[in-house]
């Protein structure tokens, strides 16, 4: 279903409390994640079948697997809600008048966070607070805050400027109409810098391995040191399957949490 | 002009009436200056808005009505001066609480749109704390005064919506808290003619029956003479230029700067304001269609009449012949002519003359309720009907409107009039 110019006939195409649902993108969700768990199928096949040997058998074992991707997914999210508490405040601040003059620098600082190679972040981490998982997380916070920031920003900026006007002019506190217009309204935005950084931290977190973080990280290193072809490819799919599940589930928020009216 | 409504202007749903909602406003030595460099915006305004009346600002862009009309409710804070609301000064209360008891209203309706119609207009309802119940009679209520079916659009999303609906539901977010006074920024400017035309009628009917206190501001003349008791004509700085009624902004500008504004030949507009009712009636020979040619002719020469009217039982006219045709005729005619020059009485003073200059008789035939004759006119009483508005006879005086820095204003107790008292230059 294509959009309509004719706000007229919009409204004849929709129900009368709603507004219409994408049919195409509805579609695209549903099948997203079938394709997903028939690769993982194909995966999970293809290594029964295998003539695996026995150092593979032990470092592929489902154990060890699922601990390995619990492990991804902790990184993954204490580094994302961290990046929410940090960079949506902080884009939030920045859009107001008094802080605007900041914008630019701190935009500076969080594109400079993106644009360092992501294993020197980590080292630089952990030679500064010790191996582990606290180094690599923090590295991945730094590493994800700018698409959130930028797209909080971006988000709110977008705002018809007529509509704060509005608001205010019929009482709206500033923060009444932060809370129900521009942040509604800034969401699709804001969602999207989410997913997006939601899928950077998924496929960098695997880099945690190399000090001692964690996660499937681990199956790639083991991989190339021991020269295990099986177990890199493994690695491999798991991480980029983990990738686009966190993509798939951003994209449903997205749809689901999209203000109605848009 | 006294105000009955309290400040808080909420006891609605005490009838409709003429009764004046709403307040009076006073803008004293009101200043804005945005840059320390720059010559003010706004320079020493000192304007009186009468309780009840719509006042339009107009003047060319970038003179100061926006900037003026948003210190009436402090969006924008003035450097100098106060405003004073039915006699209180606004000017350093909580501008929030302000606003609220102010309709609002920008160009293309501001609606939210993520919310629904409903949630749109409840929402300063919803921030003055009515109940669930409340809101929603409330806005069906204004959905209907706006000409809005409720149960069709009170849950539609504001993209649903035409540019003149939309509008419509900004007038009726504005007016939910039943503010007495509304406040309006070249509200009809984004919809088409045709629209603009239905809505400006719209917001007169509204306003006889709500009888609030509207400032609106707008960039076209014609819609200022139109909707306006009274006009503002602003020059650079919210200078005024001319603070008077439409019809004397028409036909008597105040100096050269209105004279452009207005357009010349804009004294041929006041037609456009005065209404056929304004103009005294003459009176017709009036025959019944049972009656013979011959009898009718008597009468006409009787009374020295060129034309006699036949009348059917309801005093509708049938038809309006001349003496020449009667002399031609063998019986009076029984069946209502078309294409008789027939004017309603609350139809423009231009109406009435379009309809004369193609009818023989050079006059009308103006008729009331259910098509009733009430009388005739011709072109002589609409002249002179004009001629007296031109000169502006009857006119209550304009309210006090001036940038004069060496003034102080007088209200008098008993009448409430407020009145310029020079106080520089010692002349008293
Ligand atoms: N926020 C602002 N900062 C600085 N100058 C401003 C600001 N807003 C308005 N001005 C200036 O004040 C003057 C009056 O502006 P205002 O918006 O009141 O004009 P207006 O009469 O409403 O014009 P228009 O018909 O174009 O809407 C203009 O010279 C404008 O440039
Ligand atoms: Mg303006």
């Amino acid at each position: 279903m294509t959009t309509t110019a004719n706000a007229e006939s919009t409204a004849e195409t929709t129900n009368r409390s709603g507004l219409r649902v994408d049919r195409g993108s509805l579609r695209s969700l549903i099948l997203y994640p079938v394709i997903l768990l028939a690769i993982l199928g194909l995966l999970i096949l293809w290594l029964l079948t295998a003539d695996l040997t026995n150092t593979e058998r032990v470092t592929l074992a489902p154990g060890e697997l699922w601990t390995m991707t619990k492990q991804h997914l902790w990184l993954t999210l204490v580094a994302t809600v961290i990046v929410l508490v940090v960079a949506i405040p902080l884009g939030v601040l920045l859009t107001r008048k008094p802080f605007r003059p900041f914008k630019g620098f701190i935009s500076g600082v969080a594109n400079f966070g993106q644009a360092a190679p992501a294993v020197g972040l980590i080292v630089l981490f952990a030679t500064w607070i010790g191996y582990g998982p606290t180094a690599a997380i923090a590295a991945l916070v730094v590493y994800a805050v700018l698409p959130v920031l930028a797209n909080t920003m971006a988000g709110l900026d977008a705002v018809d400027k007529s509509l704060i006007e509005a608001g205010r002019g019929m009482g709206m506190s500033a923060w009444a109409v932060l809370w129900r217009i521009e942040l509604p309204l800034a969401v699709p935005l804001m969602l999207a810098g989410v997913r997006t950084a939601l899928v950077l931290v998924v496929g960098t977190a695997t880099l945690g391995t190399f000090i001692n973080a964690g996660g499937l990280g681990l199956l790639i290193t083991t991989g190339v040191n021991l020269d295990l072809s099986r177990v890199l490819i493994t690695g491999s799919i798991l991480v980029a399957l983990l990738a686009l599940t966190v993509d798939w589930v951003g994209r449903v928020v997205e749809h689901i949490a999209r203000p109605r009216g848009l | 002009m006294s105000s009955q409504a309290s400040a808080e202007g909420q006891q609605n749903g005490q009838g409709a009436g003429q009764e004046v909602t709403g307040v009076p406003i006073l803008l004293d030595g009101v200043t804005k200056q945005y840059g320390s460099k720059s010559a003010p915006a706004v320079d020493h305004l000192t304007l009186e808005i009468p309780a009840g009346s719509t006042v339009m600002f107009v003047g060319p862009s970038g003179c100061g009505k926006t900037t003026t009309m948003k210190m009436i409710n402090r969006l924008i804070e003035p450097t100098e001066g106060s405003i004073v609301i039915d006699g209180e000064d606004v000017t350093t209360m909580n501008g929030d609480e302000l606003r609220r008891r102010m309709g609002y209203v920008i160009q293309a309706g501001g609606l939210f749109p993520h919310m629904t119609v409903a949630a749109n207009i409840g929402m300063v309802p919803k921030m003055l704390g009515w109940d669930k119940q409340r809101i929603a009679s409330r806005v069906d209520e204004l959905l209907e005064l706006v000409s809005l079916d409720p149960g069709q659009y009170r849950d539609r999303y504001p993209k649903q919506l035409s540019g003149g609906q939309q509008q419509r539901v900004g007038v009726a977010r504005a007016l939910a808290a039943d503010p007495p006074v509304l406040l309006m920024d070249e509200p009809f400017g984004a919809v088409d003619p045709i629209t603009r035309q239905r809505l400006q009628e719209e917001m007169i009917s509204i306003q006889q029956e709500l009888k609030k206190t509207i400032v609106i501001v707008t960039h076209d003349i014609d819609e200022a003479v139109k909707l306006g008791d009274w006009v503002v004509v602003f020059d650079e700085g919210a200078h005024i230029q001319q603070y008077d009624s439409p019809e004397r902004i028409l036909s008597d500008p105040a100096n050269d700067f209105v004279a452009d504004f207005v357009g010349r030949g804009a004294g041929l507009k006041t037609l456009g304001l005065a209404r056929v009712h304004e103009v005294p009636r003459m009176e017709a020979v009036v025959v019944t269609p049972e009656q013979t040619p011959a009898e009718a002719l008597r009468q006409a020469e009787e009374s020295g009449h060129g034309h006699v009217l036949v009348l059917d039982k309801q005093q509708r006219p049938i038809a309006w012949p001349s003496v020449e045709q009667l002399r031609r005729a063998e019986k009076l005619p029984h069946i209502h002519e078309e294409n008789l020059p027939v004017v309603g009485t609350g139809a423009t003073l231009e109406d009435a003359l379009d309809t004369m200059l193609v009818s023989r008789a050079g006059a009308a035939l103006v008729v009331g309720a259910r098509g009733r004759f009430e009388g005739v006119v011709d072109l002589d009483t609409v002249m002179e009907t004009l001629r007296d508005r031109r000169a502006g006879e009857n006119q209550p005086k304009a309210p006090v409107g001036t940038n004069d820095e060496d003034i102080t204003l007088e209200r008098s107790p008993e009448t409430g009039e407020i009145t310029i008292v020079p106080s520089g230059g010692g002349a008293r």
